[in-house]
């Protein structure tokens, strides 16, 4: 039998990831320094893994309600009303899922039918063009301009709108450029979208980690939350990426239609990161957030080093003022990202990610992780330092 | 401003005013005008290192010494404290709540020295009630590291 000819077309459709290549040969290397890491170097909490232990031990391992354990949601209601002020009913309009990304592929099989198109704006986070491209609607591009910060804008967005545009992917702040979104940005983006009939679906998983200026959330906004839903999780702002727990918040008649799915796919999130997660949320609730306080001051001072790094060697780069990525631009040293990335991992072992990965209009750019010590950073901004005298 | 600079100093006293400068978005002179600022006023007290002495082959014990003593009029604890801390083999003193007063940390190389010291500097001393000395056997974590065992990067070396 020819298995390839079994696959599936919309999974052979899906080109593989572009980072794949580097990442098998940067985890052979010996001695490589990266900044490729899009997850915290912080480890949980340790009151957050505790409370996981203590509930192992108590022989919490069963399954939970379809929607998540009640006092989580009734948790992740407070907090989402505390943190950004958006009202949520946790009895019907939140979800809890196996990270942020199920709720983001739980949101698109919700809605989309084959031929509808959904708007992306480029670059961003690798995984939403072929989340949209197994449902069998159509994956749109809208360009983001280094120019804007990145920033998705109004007249590139109404551009793209058409008949059959059911969705809008807003991912601020964004991976892999560190843009975020203002309230203005965002009221400009909104005036387009209240004459349309086009879903929002807001990925927040970095609202927590902004610099100077607090997120805000387009469901905010006049007449956005009926038409947004809101996804966030654990993995950025309580350090929790591998307990695999996100969340979505939104209109009850969709939150229900992806429970639908959620229940029949994957039945509900893992019970041990439930807890976990409540406990997250108490402290949170108890000490003000400190210890996201804490990394958020940390992260701070290292986008610091890493954009004053990158302009002192050379490398133009506007600054970001979310997640913990930095997004320089190579357009000078005339390679593409794909060959600056590979040169640069063989020539000085340092791996960052090319913007390519992202989108086309990632192209010519690099995305550098500052999830890292300063020593880490201070090391790899001057490997990549001197190779850009060898090639400059 | 100042809290950041003492946070990063706490964590690594050899940052240069530079780096400090760049980590908090602010210029070199502002950094070196505090820090000297807090020189002065003892803020900061002293920049040192964190050894663990259990790696190399000095020989050296630790004990906490728990002792009871009646504080003087005007004085208090002050100045019982004072004739405590000044031999060079304790390294720290603490005024405590609950059922002891004075919690002294004292540094010997064996434990006849220090038994010593406490029976013949300590304990004998006027105001000195009683002693109670517990010897410390394995320093797991010392002014919020951990001296071994650190937990390492897990991660993986590239992820979108």
């Amino acid at each position: 039998m020819n298995m390839e000819s079994m696959i599936a077309e919309r999974v052979k459709e899906v080109p593989p990831s572009g980072i794949r290549k580097f990442f098998d040969i940067a985890s052979e290397m010996e001695g490589v320094i990266s900044l490729g890491v899009g997850e915290p170097d912080f480890v949980t909490p340790w009151n957050v893994r505790e409370a996981c232990i203590y509930s192992l031990e108590k022989g919490m391992t069963c399954y939970t309600s379809n929607w998540g354990m009640p006092e989580l949601r009734k948790a992740i209601s407070c907090y989402l009303s505390r943190r950004f002020g958006l009202q949520y009913n946790p009895k019907n309009e939140i979800v809890v899922t196996v990270g942020a990304s199920e709720a983001i592929d739980l949101a698109l099989r919700a809605i989309l039918n084959p031929g509808d198109e959904v708007l992306i704006p480029d670059p961003s986070y690798v995984a939403y063009m072929p989340c949209v491209h197994f449902t069998g609607a159509k994956a749109v591009a809208v360009e983001c301009r280094p120019e804007n910060e990145f920033r998705l804008t109004p007249d590139k967005l109404e551009q793209k709108i058409t008949s059959k545009t059911k969705a809008l992917i807003l991912p601020y702040p964004n991976n892999p450029t560190g843009a975020i979104m203002t309230q203005e940005d965002l009221e400009a983006i909104a005036q387009v979208l209240r004459r349309t009939n086009i879903i929002v679906i807001s990925d927040e998983i970095y609202a927590e980690l902004t610099y100077g200026k607090k997120h805000v959330s387009i469901a905010s906004l006049p007449d956005m939350k009926e038409r947004t839903v809101v996804i966030n999780g654990f993995s950025k702002a309580f350090a929790m990426t591998g307990w695999r727990l996100g969340y979505a918040a939104g209109h009850p008649a969709l939150i229900s239609a992806m429970v639908k799915i959620h229940q029949y796919t994957t039945l509900c999130a893992p019970i041990m990161a439930q807890v976990a997660a409540i406990e997250a949320l108490k402290k949170g609730f108890e000490d003000g957030f400190a210890s996201v306080e804490y990394m958020v001051r940390q992260y701070n001072m290292r986008r610091k080093v890493m954009v004053n790094g990158f302009r002192e060697i050379g490398l133009e780069c506007y600054e970001p003022k979310g997640a913990f990525y930095v997004f320089p631009s190579i357009k000078k040293t005339g390679m593409t990202s794909d060959e600056f990335c590979e040169k640069l991992l063989m020539d000085q072992k340092v791996a960052v990610v090319p913007g390519s990965a992202f989108g086309a209009s990632g192209e010519g750019f690099i995305r550098c992780s500052y999830a890292y010590s300063i020593d880490n950073i201070n090391e790899a901004i001057k490997r990549i330092g001197n190779f850009l005298k060898k090639i400059l | 401003m100042v809290n950041e600079i003492l946070e990063i100093l706490n964590e690594d006293s050899r940052r240069t005013p530079e780096e400090i400068a760049v980590m908090l978005g602010t210029d070199v002179e502002t950094v070196r005008q505090k820090i000297e600022e807090l020189e002065k006023n003892k803020v900061i007290v002293k920049y040192n290192t964190l050894i663990n002495w259990d790696k190399t082959d000095r020989e050296y014990v630790t004990a906490l010494i728990e002792v009871k003593v009646t504080p003087q009029r005007d004085l208090g604890f002050d100045a019982i404290a004072e004739r405590i801390y000044k031999f060079p083999e304790v390294k720290s003193v603490f005024l405590m709540s609950g059922d002891y007063d004075l919690a002294v940390m004292i540094e010997g190389r064996t434990m006849k020295e220090v038994a010593f010291f406490v029976a013949e500097k300590l304990s004998v001393l006027d105001s000195v009630l009683s002693t109670a000395t517990h010897f410390v056997l394995k320093k797991y974590k010392v002014d919020g590291v951990v001296l071994e065992d650190e937990e390492r990067d897990y991660r993986q070396v590239i992820v979108p």
